[in-house]
């Protein structure tokens, strides 16, 4: 059983919380610490920016906190629920994957044999819903996302653009406490790339859901609330710079 | 939503073409089955058709189509003065293989015991049955003899008057329904030079025998033909078949007739177990054991093929995993692919055999036994061989997904 954050808490509205987060791969010589006391606080509806070079351990951080990949020690809480207490999981994970979380990766990572529509509503009937409910779920979040006429295209058929709009659109079919997006602009060109970007702000402060991306891409870090970088394993939160003004 | 069935339509091309392969490998386990059961019904057709109560062979033998049997052509007039007998039939049957033409014609020799039968008992699908004694015959339509046809056999001329369907021997060969001294004039055509020489011998052995001495006078009808010749010709006849007044009386006359010592008496189910487990015993066992490994090829080729359709299909699997897909959900996409599969590649099988089995040179008969038979196996080894897919599946991680 998972457990709540005590009720006194001021962080009522806190999506994800990830407190001194550690993770150690191997042990004696081979040991590698690619985590090391890692925090995060993630307020409902925030877009956090996660920054850092290849090898940080980014990626580590991220599928800690996507329930993927479990910490050796540390806590982490999602939607006001203790989920990890260092390795252990407090809940059924993959079930709490579906109900809490939405994922978005580098490639779209789509179902290939999968229409667009039907990628989105497969996560929508996994959730629980009918087919028939499920099918106007996800026409409306394809709708939304502004993707609707492309539905019945398979993946190979879309931009890379229109695949990540596809794999938002998944990504939301349950509704997600916290979307945990890792380089999703990469594949993609600078404009395409803003307007994923910006599609995760519109997504965050419409729905209130909570999104970290992990990205390169210093391109588009104005549109995100909080910025975040990590460099040896080690998390930090950075100042936002101010927007450079052209003359 | 079914995943399955939308795995399959993305990937149909490959789907139909690996359906076809495992349908044409079920195909041949469907015709070894096939094979086996026409076997097993060419080697009883003939006992089941002619229908005889008793079989009356030749002394410790097992009758005429376990081994040669001879019993003298005038057994059947002692047969039928046993009380309780209603018909006693002279059985003569042979196989023979001659020169038609270009080809060669093996066919098998049965005599009918004229005119007591003249195959009005042959399922005819041409002409009629025998209308004389001598010098007509009844060929079955794998023999390919035109009705009307004069065929030579031996030193006679015979005219086809019927053709028949489905009068096969044991030994896939085509059967020939002659009278019973036309087919004893085909089994025992010699050139002249051989009947002159035994007409001599014929002659010297009645000089030792005790009739011949005490009966001068046969040895002076030497000359005459074989059959004409009982009591110093060699018996001639393979058996002789009874049909009794009443069928529940058989154990009662097949004693009278077995107390005779020159004969054994069969029923008609002993005679047909004897063919079975003589002749037949080692064909089905063969064919037993190679259907047995035909079967296993097929699982272990599914097993493969499914193994290799969840290999390709791993990311998306990884991937379900990490949005949360139950186990139940993945299972059930392989189990439905491997169960769609086994079912098109069954069904394949089956319309593809009704068009190539009727081509095979000997039968092959496709029970509903047989069909529901390898329809469970199919399941089955659906089962079976998607473990391994399965297994996979389950292991996979989700963060293969972000491989």
């Amino acid at each position: 059983m998972s457990t709540p954050l005590p009720a006194d808490d001021p962080s009522a509205k806190i999506a994800i919380k990830a407190e001194s987060l550690t993770k150690i791969y191997g042990a004696g010589n081979t040991e590698v610490v690619a985590m090391r006391d890692a925090s995060m606080t993630v307020m409902a509806g925030e877009v956090v920016a996660l920054l850092g070079p290849s090898g940080s351990g980014k990626s580590t951080f991220l599928t800690a906190v996507g329930l993927i990949n479990p910490p050796t020690s540390g806590k982490i809480y999602i939607a006001n629920q203790l989920i990890m207490d260092g390795p252990k999981a407090l809940t059924n994970l993959r079930s709490f994957r579906r109900k809490h979380l939405g994922f978005v990766f580098q490639k779209s990572n789509l179902i290939p044999f999968l229409k667009a529509g039907e990628n989105v509503q497969i996560a929508c009937e996994l959730n629980g819903l009918s087919s028939r409910q499920a099918r106007i779920r996800a026409l409306e979040l394809l709708d939304y996302l502004g993707i609707k006429d492309r539905s019945q295209s398979y993946p190979s058929m879309l931009s890379g653009g229109q695949q990540q709009r596809v794999a938002v659109a998944r990504a939301l079919a349950n509704r997600p406490s916290v979307i945990l997006a890792d380089e999703p602009t990469a594949a993609l060109d600078s404009f395409r790339g803003r307007q994923v970007m910006e599609l995760f702000t519109k997504v965050a402060h419409e729905q209130g859901t909570s999104v970290i991306v992990v990205t390169h891409d210093h391109r588009s870090l104005d549109v995100f609330d909080t910025l975040y970088e990590m460099e040896d394993g080690k998390l930090t939160q950075k100042a936002k710079e101010p927007l450079a003004v052209a003359h | 939503m079914n995943l399955a069935i939308k795995d399959i339509s993305y990937n149909i091309g490959r789907f139909v073409l690996t359906a076809v392969g495992i349908g044409m490998l079920l195909m041949v386990v469907m015709g070894m089955g096939g094979i086996y059961r026409g076997v097993v019904e060419d080697a009883t057709l003939l006992i089941d058709r002619l229908d005889a109560d008793l079989w009356v062979v030749q002394r410790s033998t097992r009758g005429p189509f376990a081994e040669i049997s001879r019993v003298p052509a005038k057994l059947s007039d002692r047969a039928l003065a046993v009380p309780g007998v209603r018909v006693a039939r002279e059985f003569v049957y042979h196989t023979i293989q001659r020169q038609d033409g270009d080809r060669v014609l093996r066919m098998a020799v049965l005599g009918l015991s004229w005119p007591t039968d003249k195959g009005d008992w042959i399922p005819l699908v041409e002409g009629r049955p025998l209308g004389q004694s001598r010098f007509e015959l009844i060929a079955d339509q794998t023999l390919k003899l035109p009705l009307g046809k004069q065929i030579e056999i031996g030193n006679e001329v015979y005219q086809v008057v019927g053709i028949s369907r489905g009068m096969i021997s044991s030994a896939g060969d085509g059967i020939a329904f002659l009278s019973s001294a036309d087919a004893l004039a085909v089994q025992l055509d010699v050139p002249g030079e051989a009947v002159r020489l035994e007409r001599a011998a014929r002659e010297s052995r009645g000089r030792l025998f005790d009739v011949g001495i005490q009966q001068p006078a046969l040895l002076e009808n030497a000359t005459r033909q074989s059959g004409q010749l009982p009591a110093i010709a060699r018996p001639s006849i393979s058996a002789v078949l009874v049909t009794l007044e009443h069928p529940s009386d058989a154990k009662a006359v097949a004693e009278v007739i077995g107390g005779w010592t020159d004969v054994t008496v069969y029923t008609a189910d002993e005679q047909r177990n004897l063919l079975l487990k003589g002749s037949v015993e080692k064909v089905r066992s063969q064919i037993g054991l190679f259907r047995i490994l035909l079967t296993i090829i097929a699982t272990i080729i599914m097993a493969l093929i499914l193994y290799t359709l969840t290999l390709d299909k791993l990311h998306s699997i990884a991937l379900l995993k990490l949005i949360g897909a139950s186990n139940s959900v993945l299972l059930g996409l392989i189990l439905q692919q491997a169960l769609i599969l086994g079912a098109s590649g069954f069904a394949i099988a089956y319309v593809v055999g009704q068009q190539i089995f009727p081509k095979f040179p000997r039968r092959v008969i496709i029970t509903s036994e047989d069909l529901i038979q390898l329809a469970a196996i199919v399941f089955v080894i659906s089962i079976a061989s998607s473990g391994l897919g399965v297994w996979k599946a389950m292991v996979v991680s989700p963060n293969e997904a972000l491989a």
